[in-house]
């Protein structure tokens, strides 16, 4: 096909030898940054997030959600229409006016999100000036921001990096000679964040705070003496935006299975001189008891191949875990855009000779999958049914956003998210 | 720009896709970026389908937005043919690609591949769904029947003598509210008749399939929303008339016979005789008097919610208090039916509009669609799903028709089901402290266990109405808190009517029970 342009370039990795990276550009069935919504809006829980798009955009975020959620959601559209684009309406005038709107009816609103879209990308509708003159309008009730989901600029996961990258500016800064403090990075369940912090404070990091916080109203202080954790491994922007304004990233794979979540405190014990006894004093018992929940589940995983579709960027730390804790084989990892520098301890990990691949062309994709005929396909929601009907077993992506999986006490879970497909097709004799 | 919390309708190209889908042999290529391929999973997840729905996105980003955008396309097109071997193709942009103007149509046809090619032009920031599946559809069968179209004045031929009489089916598409049940079920019925199905289509309809509309005599149209601006073509072309009556509830199934044997010149009497439907018998058994005059609020698309309003008074002994309609196109039909039931119609895509006028209605029952769903278990009424948008439940794994004989059996259940049982209401009625039997208790059929029940509620204060000055005197307040929750809208609505009808103030006991006696029940 002559859409995709592949190259394959052995560009050197370490530990991951020097695999070559499969770049591909055809197709890609993944979806936009919009998606993001769907979970930040139950995260920060005064924020609400108006995108202005087109019906499409409307259309997919109820859609991708699954299920029109009962209460009202914290999240609308502002559907652009024709008035709007032959310049009857001026855009500028009608977005105050449903902005206005929005807040008589939902006087809560906190914090803003002024969301870009596909059109309103195109019709190079400037949403950064926009937020300014509603911030101007509505502080100090309601701040006003603004990132872009747009499609054609982002993938998935990446509206969360560009909705907490918006945020950063706002962070208050740390106070003149503040002590180091530990910023974690990147939405987690509330479960999540509560371990994760009891371990932190067991070894001696008191004060962590957590970005996106739980409230607009709670934003952390930042500053030269934040060094920051990444939680999620697609926070490219969120990253850059907090180096300047003086935090450094301590380097870690990311908190996902028994290995990885120790890897990921022993980068803030590092940095903090925590003892190697008070590390494990801290960290042995919830190891234990992650590992012995494994076991389980490596017995059915062990052994078994997987074949990652690109969509959540959290395939490569997902692969690290499956092959190093649960013994599976790794058919090919395709990841949406594979940022390097971040996830370097994840590549080393990774065993020599994975087949990577950066991009999509999906059906050179599903054609590479059918002749593997690996036991399961991580995919978007498009894909997985198709693949289940060809007798392939399948893993949504977009659960792994929605459900716990980080850090030790959750191991088990995410090892049961790829177990249990492949334990029910045990169990159907229909 | 509109506010919108959630949307009836997807956009126009979703309405293609559901053309494209449920046809068989058509690759449909959509110059779109890349967050639109979420519409696969409407079809893969919602519907189950287990095929990718054949639709190519060229996926174009950013960076290609300066450079050549409709290189990208004709690549996608070129490709898409290659790979998947259609008879034809399905050319057309989403909202953001029609903004940049690359002519999908006109690039398309000059990779002149060797099969056709349908340009749709589908106006993402004026239209919506529904209009989008009936343009694609009126596009598929003029691009397609249109080589066969006799010169204008020519009579239809007669019917070869001994030769059954020969319809199409149209209307039924992918994504559809039982489609797939109500295909089955009318072509059972036409066949009864003595009458040959020739096409159905979309579904499963090829563009072979398509060329060969014209052969039939006359076309059944199942969802005018879908079908009904290339019915009007057909007829203007092949002068082939088309059904109006839609088939749903044992009325409007009767008309359809009638209609339908005397379009295909067929005696209707053995099979309006059958009438094999549970429903008349069940509506009138006598453990459904209670159903009488309960409240129903209707809102779907316009076939729909037209009809089930019908079998709502008609076959279920309800009052319609509401009805409306999200489809603009159809906003004539929903008007001239709310006539029928003395209501003001809604025509409206504006959800928060419409929880509105359901909550002010105080219906006991609402039929609507999956977003009525969600505002009747806000406000804790009954609610049975008539009309999509839909949900994965709505394509149960049961043959469910909602058309004919078997439909109407299947509209009995469904909207049946969710209310209060008729005994169950009495007991309620009388003994209305029960620890089991009180207000906030759920139909105990549907199997939630009994809610404890609430702490009794502070003696009342004076509660302002609605309506302006009238006041409800603790004492009656107390008292219409007797009244059934399911009834007690009804009480208090007629209450304070009565109270302003007969200029009074405060609302007492007395002004109750007048109220009462003087609307009855």
């Amino acid at each position: 096909m002559s859409t995709a342009t592949t190259s394959l370039s052995a560009t050197a990795i370490s530990g991951c030898g020097d695999a070559p990276v499969l770049r591909e550009r055809g197709q890609r069935e993944v979806f936009c940054g919009l998606t993001g919504i769907i979970w930040l809006h139950r995260k920060i829980q005064d924020a609400f997030f108006l995108v202005v798009g087109s019906r499409t955009c409307a259309h997919l975020i109820q859609s991708a959600a699954g299920v029109m959620i009962f209460a009202e959601p914290r999240f609308a559209t502002a559907i652009i229409d024709e008035r709007d684009l032959a310049g009857i309406a001026d855009c500028n005038d009608e977005l105050d006016r449903v902005v206005d709107q929005l807040l008589a009816r939902r006087p809560e609103i906190r914090l803003l999100f002024l969301v870009g879209s596909c059109p309103s990308e195109v019709i190079k509708l400037d949403l950064s000036r926009a937020a300014e003159r509603l911030s101007a309008t509505h502080m100090p009730q309601v701040r006003v921001l603004n990132y872009s989901g747009s499609g054609i600029e982002t993938t998935f996961t990446q509206g969360e990096d560009a909705c907490l990258a918006s945020l950063v500016p706002i962070l208050p800064r740390e106070a003149p000679g503040a002590s180091p403090n530990l910023l974690v990075v990147g939405a987690l369940a509330e479960v999540v964040e509560d371990q994760l912090r009891r371990l932190l404070e067991g070894l001696g990091i008191e004060g962590v705070q957590f970005m996106p916080p739980r409230s607009a109203l709670a934003l952390p202080a930042v500053g030269p003496n934040t060094r920051y954790l990444l939680a999620q491994p697609f926070l490219a922007d969120t990253a850059r935006a907090l180096e300047a304004r003086g935090a450094t990233r301590l380097p870690a794979p990311f908190p996902l299975g028994a290995e990885g979540t120790t890897a990921w405190l022993q980068a803030a014990a590092n940095a903090w001189g925590v003892s190697p006894e008070r590390f494990d004093a801290v960290t042995q018992a919830p190891l234990d008891r992650a590992r012995r929940a494994l076991a389980r589940h490596r017995e059915e995983l062990a052994g078994k191949s997987v074949f990652f579709f690109p969509d959540s960027q959290l395939e490569i730390p997902l692969a690290r875990f499956l092959a190093r804790e649960m013994d599976m084989r790794l058919v090919e990892v395709g990841t949406p855009y594979l940022h390097r520098q971040h996830l370097a301890e994840e590549l080393a990990l990774l065993p020599a000779g994975t087949a990577l691949s950066e991009g999509q062309d999906v059906d050179r994709q599903l054609d590479r999958a059918r002749t593997a005929h690996p036991d399961i396909v991580v995919c978007g929601l498009g894909l997985a049914n198709p693949l289940e009907a060809e007798g392939i077993s399948t893993k949504w992506s977009i659960e792994l956003l929605f459900t716990p999986i980080q850090g030790y006490d959750q191991a088990a879970d995410l090892a049961e998210l790829f177990a249990r497909p492949l334990n029910r097709r045990l169990r159907l004799k229909v | 720009m509109q506010l919108t919390l959630w949307t009836y309708e997807g956009p126009p190209h979703v309405g293609a896709m559901r053309i494209a889908t449920a046809m068989e042999g058509v690759h449909y290529v959509l110059h779109a970026p890349q967050g639109d391929t979420y519409a696969d999973l409407l079809f893969t997840m919602i519907e189950r389908r287990s095929k990718r729905p054949p639709v190519t996105y060229t996926t174009f980003q950013a960076r290609d937005l300066g450079g050549d955008t409709a290189e990208l396309f004709k690549n996608a097109v070129r490709d898409a043919y290659a790979r998947f071997q259609p008879q034809a193709l399905l050319v057309g942009a989403s909202c953001t690609a029609e903004l940049i103007q690359d002519d999908p149509g006109g690039l398309a046809r000059a990779l002149n591949l060797p099969v056709p090619v349908v340009a749709l032009e589908l106006p993402s920031y004026q239209k919506k769904e529904n209009w989008g599946a009936a343009e694609t559809f009126y596009q598929v069968v003029r691009a397609f029947a249109g080589s066969s179209v006799p010169p204008p004045g020519t009579p239809r031929p007669e019917r070869p003598a001994g030769a059954r009489p020969r319809c199409n089916v149209l209307g039924p598409a992918a994504l559809g509210f039982r489609h797939r049940d109500d295909v089955v079920e009318i072509t059972r019925l036409l066949v009864q008749l003595g009458i040959d199905v020739n096409v159905v289509a979309p579904l499963g309809a090829t563009p072979a399939d398509i060329a060969r509309l014209g052969d039939a005599e006359f076309n059944v149209v199942l969802y005018p929303e879908i079908a009904g601006q290339a019915a009007a073509w057909l007829a203007r072309s092949f002068g082939q008339k088309a059904t109006k009556s839609v088939p749903i509830g044992i009325g409007a199934t009767r008309d359809f016979i009638n209609e339908v044997a005397a379009l295909a010149g067929v005696d209707p009497s053995a099979v309006l005789a059958g009438s094999p439907s549970r429903l008349p018998w069940y509506s009138r058994s006598v453990d459904s008097n209670y159903l009488t005059g309960k409240r129903v609020f209707v809102f779907g698309d316009a076939t729909h919610a037209v009809a089930a309003a019908r079998v709502a008074r008609e076959e279920m002994g309800f009052t319609v208090v509401g009805l409306g309609t999200y489809s603009r196109e159809f906003a004539r039909e929903v008007r001239e039916a709310a006539k029928l039931y003395d209501v003001e119609p809604l025509i409206s895509d504006d959800y928060l509009e419409i929880e509105a006028r359901i909550a002010a209605a105080q219906p006991e029952l609402v039929l609507g669609t999956q977003m009525e769903r969600h505002i009747a278990k806000r406000l804790g009424i009954a609610c049975a799903v008539i009309s999509a948008p839909v949900h994965v439940q709505d394509f149960p794994a049961r043959y469910s028709p909602v058309m004919g004989f078997e439909g109407a059996n299947v509209l009995f259940d469904a909207w049946i089901h969710p209310l209060m049982m008729g005994l169950e209401e009495h007991l309620i009625g009388m003994f209305r402290g029960d620890f089991e039997f009180h207000d906030d208790a759920a139909p105990s059929h549907l199997g939630h266990a009994a809610q404890a029940r609430p702490e009794p509620r502070p003696e009342p204060e004076p509660v302002a109405a609605a309506a302006g000055s009238l006041v409800w005197a603790p004492e009656a307040e107390k008292e219409v808190g007797k009244i059934p929750f399911f009834v007690r809208g009804k009480a208090r609505r007629n209450t304070e009517k009565f109270a302003l009808a007969q200029g009074l103030a405060t609302i007492t006991v007395d002004t109750l029970y007048d109220a009462k006696a003087h609307y009855g029940r």
